[in-house]
């Protein structure tokens, strides 16, 4: 390969979205760039409606439902990141979503109780006492250290002891399900700790401001959006990386990047780590927008329907697992209202249809359209999921 | 091909999307009248006027002949099997009222939502009902969850919400009426009766989860009282089925009763495994406060004999129960009554006696003229307490006949005061573990 | 009003009073041969967990049986098998809707039961799954949805509210084990577990499709070549595996009836199970299963309920890691 064409190559390569092929089929430098930062304009699109628009246009409560979206979205879009780009279906993000959002619901339990106060739950249920590993929570900083640092070493623990055995595939996936399980289980097994079943809820001041005065909220909603924003653009700078292309390398071809050198598991954990704190963060916006956090945010359903947004979407591309989760949830709140029972199947062939005819999601319409209309063989694309033309590794141990 | 076809499905879901969204826009100013105090006393923006907006006197805070009520209950997910009969009797209840003038002079009409099981849905769905809807008053929620979720924004929108379940008490709110009962009206009195009977023994088997916890935590404070000895506590989750390991312990310390506060398709579990270790009403009796009139048949055990605790029966011999029966057979065949769907029932004809004796559907003028008013409900007269919007109810005792009806075997002489911090209970404690 | 009916009278009991409690125990054979209350008691502390734990062991077995056997062979990992559990669960009910409660219910209810569940696994695989052979990860999502599909079916036909499936008469009784009075109900399912294990055993030793089952698990490409239609044999193995959890599922209706959200409890012990046993290995999905049971009994009794499921997960994940493939591998995947 020369030099030229191989520097080429990572340009063609990342085309994320609705950007449409350049590929071969183009050399001016004008497409080239267009297709390099193409999606910023998309991001800046998106930043546009979500900040600039949606808070003018939309009532209190739809805002308050999109911030949630939004807040699902980051969760997604580190699936997508540790799915659509890593190969690693995570099943269990549920837990991740848990940490960070626990961690926000008990510092804000603890501002309601006041300095020195116990938060009421524990009053009720227990007999007062606090344990002293919530304390740390009364600090608004040490919270928000918590909500990314907290995620991050179970994230690495996990995923250490799990990835550095190259258990992969399927086994990986039905762990982190068990996973999420197993920590809702925890969560309503201790209930004079974390409020059991109940969840956490019933706060008033989010880092001393007043909760349900409106301003507020629309600036919560626009912190969750422009999470969501900024997070879009680390995650465009990341699949431009080196390291993005490593990781979609791992994805396809574990073993050759083995033997170029490369230990695959720390490359798919760092991409688990991330995904975890994005995860995290989501949760963590989550608690404020919606008011209260449960197991019930936590366990397998919530964790798949966190991946249902992602597949919907087109699972490797940029805007497919964020706008995927709006879509889902924005479904589920609209369709669930005129057709309750529906939803379920409406979900269940969801994930049926896009396996079966649509891999890449929603995504990957726009590519495959522009290249069954143009005549130029499209180059292949990180944003390519495997279709089964080509069989899997089997999940079974080397 | 495929392609295309999936396009052609794609895009207009999109478009559509993309339209609703931003014809989502008619109520849109984010301003309001500030007050950044921690209470909470704000109300969400509309450029309507809201149902339930404080006005001049005269005002009723309802426009034109018909209110619009709010039904929020589960019909999917694990708690659909509960919360479908009382929004049955819900709606029965919304269509006796019309059929007989409204609520004063207004017509019902009723929106439903599902709120799926789910804490945070249930939260998102009463936010819509107040915000978006603006009906005057929300009925439903079950689990303590759903009730937790919705009390902030019920609280924030300053609505309504009738909450017909009982529960564990140690909550009290200026914007719910708690229909069902609290703990004094449940737990204390089976207690009572169980003193009465001479029990000296008592093994407590729950669900894991609030209400067993607290109603535990309740009933072994009191039962320190009553001189009863408390020989295992057992919790199984909710959703784990299996109960033959703490049966066994059950069957090994002989208790004289069981305290049954499980709840959900545990219980069948229960029963059942109850049964395969040859426990039943003769060695081994159990009184409980979630198997009623529905649940009994399901479980496929005779259950003859056994006690339940609650605060209304099928078998309550009363003029206004044969009718309410009989109206709800005839809507919906032969399904038996229980506590928990009479209770919405109730709720919805103490708000009409609300709303009528405030003449208004504003909130603040019913919550002043909450207290003392009453209804002659099919479990028997209930008054609301103003001071903290439960209802006075009898305490009914009930044992499972062979028709899986209850025979009432002891109630308390008229209805109990409300009390959900029992504040009247000197050895309450609530400190202690 | 309050009138006491009056209770009936106390069971009379044989009370022993040990350390200052009253602690009565009963003595089943009526000869106080357990008059010492610490044997007994330590006897109790292992026997009950032991043997119910087996009894759960083998309900978790059926279930993984199927998922071991289509895993292993087609590379297809199906989220929706503990819908099948659930399938077999309602055979049963309806079952007892036709027959009554008698006592031949049940014997009726086990090879109906295999035989929808069998059909609605073969129903699954022709429409969904047979695209998607060696693609674990697809497969897993797609039946994930199909799960949802099948849960929000059964609650739109038999209501969300379970339904009672009585348990025959003898069926009802208990044998006493070391003091421990045992419900026939577990021994039933134990011998029901070990009896569909050994005729799946038996299918794939003795008869020609087990041979090809197998063939077609060595080596697919080259059993192909030999003329078996390898289409056929995974549709038969995805028959025998769904069929086996229906016949687990009626063994859980025997516990609690049923509901439609039956099946979602025993999916994720099931692949835990399979994966702990190596996937693909007959005896090593057994010796899970036994282990992963009794375990979960252990914990059970002596912490609560929520926190043993929380320590058993906790160490299977800890035994995965140390050992990824499983209990037994093979260098081919042997169904042996």
């Amino acid at each position: 390969m020369t030099a030229k064409e191989s520097s080429d190559q990572p340009d063609a390569e990342h085309r994320h979205g609705a950007q449409g092929a350049a590929g071969a089929r183009s050399t001016s430098s004008l497409a080239q760039r267009l297709s390099t930062y193409g999606p910023l304009i998309g991001i800046a699109v998106l930043a546009f409606l979500l900040l600039v628009w949606a808070p003018n246009s939309l009532s209190t409560f739809r805002l308050g439902n999109l911030g949630r979206y939004c807040a699902l979205a980051l969760a997604s879009m580190g699936i997508g990141l540790a799915w659509g780009r890593g190969g690693m279906l995570v099943l269990g993000q549920g837990v991740f979503f848990g940490l960070g959002a626990y961690a926000m619901a008990m510092h804000m339990k603890l501002e309601v109780a006041g300095p020195g106060g116990v938060p009421d739950f524990m009053m009720l249920y227990g007999d007062g006492t606090m344990p002293s590993w919530w304390e740390p929570f009364r600090s608004g900083p040490f919270t928000l250290f918590a909500i990314v640092a907290v995620p991050l070493v179970v994230s690495f623990l996990l995923g250490y002891a799990i990835l550095k055995r190259r258990v992969k595939g399927s086994y990986f996936a039905i762990l982190t399900q068990a996973m999420a399980v197993a920590f809702a289980t925890l969560l309503i097994a201790t209930i004079k700790q974390t409020g059991g079943f109940n969840g956490l809820n019933t706060f008033s001041t989010f880092f001393g401001h007043n909760l349900y005065n409106p301003e507020v909220q629309t600036n919560i909603y626009r912190l969750a959006a422009g999470l969501v924003i900024v997070f879009l653009v680390i995650l465009w700078q990341l699949y431009r990386s080196r390291y993005g292309e490593l990781l979609v390398a791992t994805r396809d071809a574990e073993e050759r990047i083995r033997f170029l050198g490369y230990d695959p598991a720390n490359i798919k954990l760092a991409a688990f780590m991330m995904a975890a704190v994005m995860a995290s963060i989501g949760g963590a916006m989550f608690v404020p927008i919606v008011g209260i956090v449960s197991p019930s945010s936590v366990d397998a359903s919530a964790s798949i329907l966190l991946v249902a947004g992602v597949a919907l979407g087109g699972r490797a591309s940029l805007f497919g697992p964020a706008l995927g989760a709006i879509a889902v949830g924005y479904g589920r709140s609209t369709l669930s209202e005129s057709f309750p029972t529906q939803w379920t199947y409406f979900l269940g062939g969801l994930f049926i249809v896009v396996v079966l005819i649509l891999p890449g999601g929603v995504a990957s319409l726009w590519p495959m359209l522009r290249s069954r209309l143009s005549s130029v063989q499209r180059k292949p694309s990180s944003i390519d999921v495997d279709d089964g033309l080509e069989a899997d590794e089997p999940a079974v141990l080397a | 091909m495929q392609n295309r076809r999936v396009l052609r499905i794609a895009v207009p879901l999109l478009a559509s999307f993309a339209l609703v969204a931003s014809a989502c826009g008619s109520d849109g100013d984010t301003s309001s009248s500030a007050s950044d105090a921690v209470d909470d006393t704000e109300t969400t923006d509309a450029t309507e006027a809201p149902a339930e907006a404080e006005a001049a006197s005269g005002d009723i805070c309802l426009d034109g002949d018909v209110v619009e009520l709010g039904f929020l209950n589960s019909t999917s997910g694990g708690m659909a099997i509960s919360e479908q009969t009382v929004r049955d009797s819900l709606i029965l209840g919304a269509e006796e009222i019309n059929a007989a003038g409204g609520i004063f002079g207004k017509q019902i009409e009723f929106i439903e939502e599902d709120g799926q099981s789910e804490p945070t849905v249930f939260a998102e769905k009463i936010n819509k009902l107040l915000t978006e809807d603006e009906v005057a008053a929300v009925f439903g929620g079950w689990t303590s969850a759903s009730r937790k979720a919705m009390l902030p924004v019920v609280e924030g929108a300053k609505g309504l919400l009738f909450y017909p379940v009982q529960y564990e008490g140690l909550e009290a709110s200026e914007n719910i009426y708690y229909t069902g009962a609290t703990t004094n009206q449940q737990i204390i009195p089976a207690m009572d009766f169980l003193a009465s009977e001479g029990v000296e023994t008592l093994f407590l088997a729950g669900s894991d989860y609030v209400f067993p916890r607290t109603a535990n935590k309740i009933i072994k404070q009191y039962a320190a009282v009553l001189g009863i000895e408390i020989v295992g506590e057992e919790y199984v989750p909710l959703d784990s089925d299996d109960w033959t390991t703490q049966v066994a312990k059950i069957a090994e310390a002989q208790p004289d009763f069981v305290f049954n506060t499980i709840n959900g398709s545990s219980n069948v579990g229960f029963i059942k495994a109850y049964d395969e270790a040859g426990l039943s009403a003769d060695n081994s009796p159990i009184i409980s406060v979630s198997i009623a009139e529905e649940e009994a048949p399901a479980m496929g055990v005779d259950l003859t004999g056994q006690y339940a605790s609650w605060n209304y029966f099928q078998s309550v011999d009363s003029p206004e129960n044969t009718t309410f029966i009989e109206a709800f057979q005839a809507k919906y065949g032969d399904r038996p009554t229980s506590d928990p769907m009479e209770a919405a029932y109730t709720s919805l004809y103490l708000y009409k006696n609300m709303v009528e004796k405030a003449e208004s559907f504003c909130v603040d003028a019913i919550n002043e003229a909450a207290d003392g008013v009453s209804f002659a409900a099919p479990e028997g007269l209930v008054t609301i307490n103003g001071e903290n919007n439960h209802i006075a109810k009898t305490s009914l005792i009930g044992q499972i006949n062979a028709d899986n009806q209850f025979d009432i075997v002891f109630s308390s002489e008229g209805p109990i005061q409300p009390d959900p911090f029992l504040e009247g209970y000197d050895w309450w404690d609530p400190t202690a573990g | 009003m309050g009138s006491n009916s009056g209770l009936r009278p106390w069971f009379s009991i044989d009370v022993f009073v040990g350390d200052g409690r009253a602690r009565a125990r009963s003595s089943p054979t009526g000869c106080p041969l357990l008059d010492d209350d610490v044997k007994a008691e330590t006897v109790d502390v292992f026997t009950t967990p032991f043997l119910t734990g087996t009894a759960n062991g083998a309900i978790l077995l059926m279930a993984a049986l199927g998922l071991t056997l289509t895993f292993g062979q087609m590379g297809v990992i199906n989220m929706a098998h503990g819908e099948f559990l659930m399938v077999g669960a309602y055979v049963a009910y309806l079952t007892q809707q036709v027959t009554g409660a008698t006592g031949f219910s049940i014997v009726v209810a086990l090879p109906m039961a295999f035989i929808f569940a069998g059909l609605l696994g073969l129903l699954l695989e022709i429409t969904v799954i047979q695209w998607m052979y060696e693609r674990p990860l697809d497969t897993l999502l797609a039946t994930v949805g199909v799960a949802l599909v099948l849960q929000q079916l059964a609650q739109d036909v038999f209501g969300a509210q379970g339904d009672p499936v009585v348990a025959p008469s003898w069926l009802g009784g208990r044998i006493s084990v070391f003091g421990y009075e045992w419900p026939h109900r577990q021994l039933f399912t134990i011998v029901l577990a070990l009896g569909a294990l050994g005729a799946l055993s038996a299918v794939l030793k003795y008869t020609g499709f087990g041979r090809r089952i197998r063939a077609t698990v060595q080596n697919r490409q080259l059993a192909e070549t030999l003329g078996v239609s390898t289409r056929n044999v995974d549709r038969i193995t995805f028959f025998l595996g769904s069929g086996l959890a229906g016949l687990g599922g009626v063994a859980v209706a025997l516990i609690s009836g049923t509901n439609p959200t039956l099946g979602t409890a025993y999916i994720i012990p099931a692949f835990l199970v399979v994966v702990v046993g190596g996937v693909g290995q007959l005896k090593g999905t057994l010796i899970a299963a036994w282990v992963v049971g009794v375990v979960t009994a252990f914990l059970t009794d002596w912490i609560s309920g929520s926190m043993a499921q929380v320590l058993t997960f906790a160490l299977v994940v800890i035994f995965l890691v140390m050992r990824p493939q499983g209990l037994f591998t093979s260098r081919t995947r042997s169904m042996a």
